[in-house]
C-alpha cells in the first residue's frame, strides 16, 4: 500500500486538498469510482482530525506564512491580546479561532485564514498587537499554493465559485475549500449534507457519509484490512436501486469507528477532601444491621400535620420525625453518639445530638447537621431542615452548619433503593441509610393482609466500641417510636 | 439530520421574522427589530450569541431589544472579584453573567434596557448606532440634554452616564450593544458594583466608574416601554423598514436551534468565573482569638478561577505544621469559590485530631480565608 505510506509520511497538516492529489496520482491502486479515492483520505484524515489540537510531529515541509492582524475597523491600530486559543505546534483549520483581542470595549475573535500548523505566536498575553503586523506564523503545505498576503479581511477567495457560498436563507454552510471542491466534484449540494464539525461545519467525513447513503454503496474497509470483496460485488451488480438499498443493513466488516476519548482530570478541591475522609473511614471496622419499619401510622400523622406546618411557613417531610426519634433513641444508647479518639484510648460521649442529614448537591455529597436535636421539637427540626436545604441548594452553607455532627442519617430513599451499606463519617461511630417507602402487603395481628407503608433502614456502626446488641436495641427503639408515633409523646423532652 | 433540521428551522425563523406587511422589499435583506420575551440574562445573552453565530448579516441588520431581572454583567476579560461584591450578589440572589463582548461591568434590572445592533463585520459602526439612540430620545423628549461622548457613552446633562457600550467582532459579523438607564435601582447598583476584595492584582480590564442617573429622574413620565418603542421607530426609519417588533422566545429550540446549549454554557462556573484572566491575591487580615490578635498574611495565584499557588503565613505553631500544610495542599487546585472551599475544609476537619481548641482555630482561619472569595 505504497500510496498509504506515502500519504502517512506526508505532512499531516490539514492540507486535505493535498491528500486527494497525492492519492489520485498513485496509479497503483484501482478504484471503481473516483469517490472511493477519498477513503484513504478518510482514515488518514480521521487521524489528523482527532489529532488536530495535539502537537504534531510532522516533517517541516511547508511554507511559513505570516498571518497578519487584519483591520478591526473604526480606524483602530492597536489591540491587546487577551486570550490565545491555540499554542505553538497546534494544527488549525481555516476559520478556527486563534485568539481573542480587545480594543476599546470591543472584543474581537481572530480566526485563521489558513489550514496549517502554528509555528510562532508573536505576542504574549496582555501585550499590544498592531494591525497589519504579524500575529502568528502558520506553516502551510507548499503545494497548496496560497496566494500572497492581503491585509484586508475578505471572504474566502473561492466565494465567486458556484458551490461555496451556499447560503440558505440565513444559514451559511461552513466548509473548508477542500471539502467544497469534493462536494462540487461529486455534484453534491452542501445544503443537503449534515455537518458534524464545529458550528455545524461540513467535514470530509460528512460528504463521504452522504455519498454512501445516496448510492447505497458500502464503503470499503480501512486500508489495513485489505479486503477486496466490495469491488467484485459492485461489479456484478446489475441491480436496481431497490436491491442496493436492501444491501445497506449488511455492512461488510466495516470497522466500527468510535471517536470518543478517555479524559483524565486531576482530583481537586472537594473531591480531594472526600478521598481523604473516605480513606479514613476505611480504618473503621463497620458492621451493618438492617430492618424494615411499618410507617403506616406515621404517614397518616404527617398528612394531618402537614397543613399545620404549612400555615407556619414550614414544609414538613418525614425526616424531622426520623431525626427526633433517633435523638430519643440516642438518649437511651449514648454510645452511638460518641467518638473514639485516634489512638483508640478514649471514648468521648457527646452531649449534643447534632444529627447530620446527607444532602446531594451539584458538587456532590454534603452533610450539614441540625444542632442540639435533643432540645428541639419536631417543628423546630423541620424548620431548621428547610433552612439547611435552601442554603444547600444555593451553595451557601456555612462552616458552622457543616461541622460538629455527631450522628448521621442519609435519606437515600428519596432517590431510590431499599437496603444500603452506608459508610460512617469520621469522627462519628454510626450512620443510618433510609430506603424508599413502598406500599407492601403485610399481615396484621388478626392474620389479615393489609396495605402497609414499609421503609427499610440500614445501619452501620463502628464495631470497635459498638456491639450488635446495642445497635439492634437502638434500632428497635427507633422503630417503635416511628411505628407508633403516639409513643414518642411519652418520652418527648 | 442535524443540518437539515437546522436549515428548516432557519427557514422558519426567517419566515417568522419576515413581516407580512407591505414595505418589506426582499426576504433576505432588510432590517429586523426583535424583542425578547424573557428577562433571564443568560437566555438573552444566548440569543445574542445565536444571532452572531448563525444569522447571515451580509444584507440585513438586526436590532435586538431586551431587559433582565437583577443581574451583574461583566465584560469578557474582566475579573468578577475586582468588579463587584460577590457576597452581596449571592445574598440578594442577583445573577452574575459574563458576556462575550469586551468593556466594563454593568448592573441590569428591569429599569435598564439593552439594545444590540447586529451588522456584518464591514458595517460595524458604533457611533452611528449611538447617534440613532440619541435621535430617538430627542424625538421623544426634545428637552433632554443627551449626547454621545468619544468613549461611546451617552451622557445626560453633560455629566451623568445613562448608557455604556460594548462590542463583539467575529469573522463575518459583529454586534454592538449598549444599555440605557430608564429607572434602575441606583442604590443596589452602587452597592453591588463596589468590590470589597483587597489585594487583587490582575491584568483584567478594569471598569471605569461613573456617576449615573435614570432618565426617569429627569422626566418621570418616561417608561422603559416608551423608550424601547421610540428607539425601534427611529431604527425603522433609519433602515427603511417596517416598525414592527417581532417577539422572540429564547427558550424556543425550533426557532433558535441549539439555543439551550448556549444558555447552559453561559451559566457554567467555567465560563463565568473560570474565564477570569490570571490574577493574584496578596492580603493580610487580623484574627481575634481568645484575647489575642493574630496577623495572617495570605498570597494566592488564581488561574482559570482555580488556586494555582497558595501561601499562608501564620504565627508560628498556631496550627500544627502538618495541619497548615494540609490546608495549603487542599486549597491548591481548588476553585476560588467560597462554597467549594467551605465544603472542602469542613470535610477535611473530619480527619483532623478531635481537639476542640484545634478545631476552633481551624474554623477561624478557614472562615477568614473564605471571606477573601
Amino acid at each position: 500500500m505504497a500510496a498509504v505510506t506515502a500519504l502517512r509520511s506526508s505532512c499531516r497538516t490539514a492540507g486535505r486538498l493535498v491528500c486527494i492529489h497525492r492519492v489520485r496520482s498513485c496509479s497503483g491502486i484501482r478504484f471503481i469510482k473516483s469517490k472511493y479515492v477519498c477513503v484513504f483520505d478518510k482514515s488518514a484524515l480521521k487521524f489528523s482530525h482527532q489529532q488536530r489540537l495535539f502537537r504534531t510531529s510532522a516533517v517541516s515541509c511547508g511554507q511559513i506564512v505570516q498571518f497578519k492582524l487584519s483591520d478591526i475597523g473604526e480606524g483602530i491600530t492597536e489591540v491587546t491580546v487577551k486570550e490565545w486559543y491555540i499554542k505553538e505546534g497546534d494544527s488549525v483549520s481555516q476559520f478556527d479561532s486563534i485568539c481573542e483581542v480587545q480594543s476599546d470595549k470591543a472584543s474581537v475573535t481572530i480566526t485563521s485564514r489558513y489550514d496549517g500548523i502554528i509555528r510562532k505566536l508573536h505576542y504574549n498575553l496582555d501585550e499590544i498587537a498592531y494591525v497589519g503586523k504579524p500575529l502568528v506564523d502558520i506553516e502551510i503545505d507548499a503545494s497548496k499554493g496560497v496566494s500572497p498576503e492581503e491585509d484586508v479581511v475578505e471572504t474566502p477567495p473561492m466565494s465567486h465559485e458556484e458551490h461555496t457560498h451556499q447560503e440558505i436563507k440565513g444559514h451559511k454552510t461552513l466548509a473548508t475549500p477542500a471539502v467544497r471542491r469534493l462536494a462540487m466534484e461529486n455534484n453534491i449540494k452542501l445544503s443537503e449534507v449534515v455537518g458534524t464539525g464545529k458550528d455545524n461545519r461540513i467535514l470530509k467525513e460528512d460528504i463521504l457519509n452522504y455519498l454512501a447513503k445516496q448510492t447505497g454503496a458500502i464503503l470499503p474497509p480501512s486500508p489495513k484490512a485489505e479486503i477486496i470483496p466490495p469491488l467484485p460485488k459492485s461489479e456484478t451488480l446489475p441491480a436496481a436501486p431497490k436491491d442496493r438499498a436492501r444491501k445497506i443493513p449488511v455492512p461488510v466488516s466495516r470497522p466500527i469507528v468510535f471517536s470518543g476519548k478517555d479524559k483524565t482530570e486531576p482530583v481537586t478541591g472537594f473531591h480531594k477532601a472526600m478521598v481523604k475522609t473516605m480513606s479514613a473511614a476505611l480504618k473503621i471496622p463497620h458492621f451493618g444491621y438492617c430492618d424494615e419499619i411499618d410507617l403506616t401510622q406515621l404517614v397518616q400523622l404527617r398528612e394531618e400535620l402537614k397543613p399545620l406546618a404549612q400555615v407556619r411557613g414550614v414544609k414538613l417531610s418525614f425526616m424531622p420525625f426520623f431525626i427526633k426519634a433517633a435523638s430519643l433513641g440516642l438518649l437511651q444508647y449514648p454510645i452511638l453518639n460518641a467518638s473514639l479518639d485516634e489512638s483508640c484510648q478514649n471514648v468521648t460521649y457527646k452531649a449534643s445530638h447534632n444529627i447530620g442529614v446527607a444532602m446531594d448537591t451539584e458538587q456532590g455529597l454534603i452533610v450539614p447537621n441540625v444542632k442540639n436535636v435533643q432540645v428541639c421539637s419536631v417543628f423546630e427540626i423541620a424548620s431548621e431542615l428547610n433552612r439547611l436545604q435552601s442554603l444547600g441548594s444555593a451553595g451557601q452553607l456555612g462552616t458552622n452548619d457543616l461541622t460538629g455532627g455527631t450522628f448521621t442519617l442519609s435519606n437515600i430513599g428519596t432517590i431510590g433503593g431499599t437496603y444500603a451499606k452506608p459508610v460512617i463519617l469520621p469522627p462519628e461511630v454510626a450512620i443510618g441509610a433510609l430506603g424508599k417507602i413502598q406500599v407492601l402487603p403485610r399481615f396484621n395481628g388478626k392474620g389479615e393482609v393489609f396495605k402497609a407503608q414499609i421503609m427499610n433502614v440500614s445501619w452501620s456502626a463502628d464495631h470497635r466500641i459498638i456491639d450488635g446488641a446495642t445497635m439492634a436495641r437502638f434500632s428497635n427503639l427507633w422503630k417503635s417510636y416511628l411505628e407508633n408515633p403516639a409513643s414518642m409523646l411519652l418520652d418527648l423532652k | 439530520m442535524v443540518l437539515r433540521s437546522s436549515l428548516k428551522n432557519c427557514l422558519q425563523l426567517s419566515c417568522i421574522l419576515r413581516t407580512p406587511k407591505a414595505g418589506f422589499r426582499s426576504t433576505t435583506s432588510g432590517s429586523l427589530i426583535i424583542q425578547s420575551t424573557s428577562n433571564d440574562v443568560y437566555q438573552n445573552l444566548a440569543v445574542e450569541d445565536w444571532i452572531h453565530d448563525h444569522m447571515n448579516l451580509e444584507n440585513r441588520q438586526v436590532l435586538f431589544l431586551w431587559r433582565n431581572t437583577p443581574a451583574v454583567v461583566i465584560g469578557r476579560h474582566q475579573n468578577p472579584w475586582q468588579e463587584c461584591n460577590l457576597r452581596l450578589l449571592r445574598q440578594k440572589n442577583i445573577k452574575l453573567a459574563r458576556r462575550r463582548s469586551g468593556g466594563g461591568t454593568v448592573y441590569h434590572d428591569l429599569g435598564n434596557i439593552n439594545l444590540t445592533f447586529f451588522t456584518s463585520r464591514k458595517k460595524y459602526e458604533r457611533m452611528e448606532n449611538l447617534k440613532l439612540v440619541v435621535r430617538a430620545l430627542k424625538a421623544l423628549r426634545p428637552q433632554l440634554d443627551v449626547h454621545v461622548t468619544d468613549r461611546y457613552d451617552i451622557l445626560l446633562d453633560r455629566h451623568y452616564k445613562i448608557s455604556g457600550t460594548a462590542a463583539k467582532l467575529g469573522r463575518t459579523s459583529a454586534y454592538h450593544h449598549c444599555t440605557l438607564l430608564c429607572n434602575a435601582d441606583k442604590v443596589v447598583l452602587s452597592s453591588v458594583l463596589k468590590s470589597p476584595y483587597k489585594g487583587l492584582k490582575s491584568n483584567a480590564t478594569p471598569s471605569v466608574p461613573a456617576s449615573v442617573k435614570n432618565l426617569f429622574e429627569e422626566d418621570p413620565s418616561l417608561t422603559s416601554e416608551m423608550l424601547l418603542d421610540a428607539i425601534a421607530e427611529e431604527y425603522a426609519t433609519q433602515h427603511q423598514t417596517d416598525h414592527h417588533i417581532t417577539l422572540i422566545n429564547p427558550a424556543d429550540e425550533t426557532v433558535l436551534p441549539g439555543i439551550n446549549n448556549k444558555t447552559k454554557e453561559l451559566q457554567t462556573w467555567e465560563w463565568v468565573y473560570g474565564k477570569t484572566p490570571k490574577f493574584s491575591v496578596s492580603t493580610c487580615f487580623n484574627m481575634v482569638y481568645k484575647d489575642s490578635v493574630l496577623d495572617v498574611k495570605v498570597d494566592m495565584d488564581v488561574k482559570h478561577g482555580r488556586i494555582e499557588v497558595c501561601n499562608i503565613d501564620l504565627p508560628e505553631q498556631w496550627l500544627p505544621p502538618a495541619l497548615s500544610s494540609e490546608l495549603v495542599k487542599s486549597l491548591t487546585g481548588s476553585k476560588f469559590c467560597p462554597n467549594e472551599i467551605t465544603t472542602l475544609v469542613t470535610t477535611l476537619l473530619r480527619v483532623c485530631p478531635q481537639d476542640e481548641e484545634l478545631q476552633s482555630r481551624w474554623n477561624l482561619l478557614c472562615e477568614n480565608m473564605i471571606m477573601l472569595m
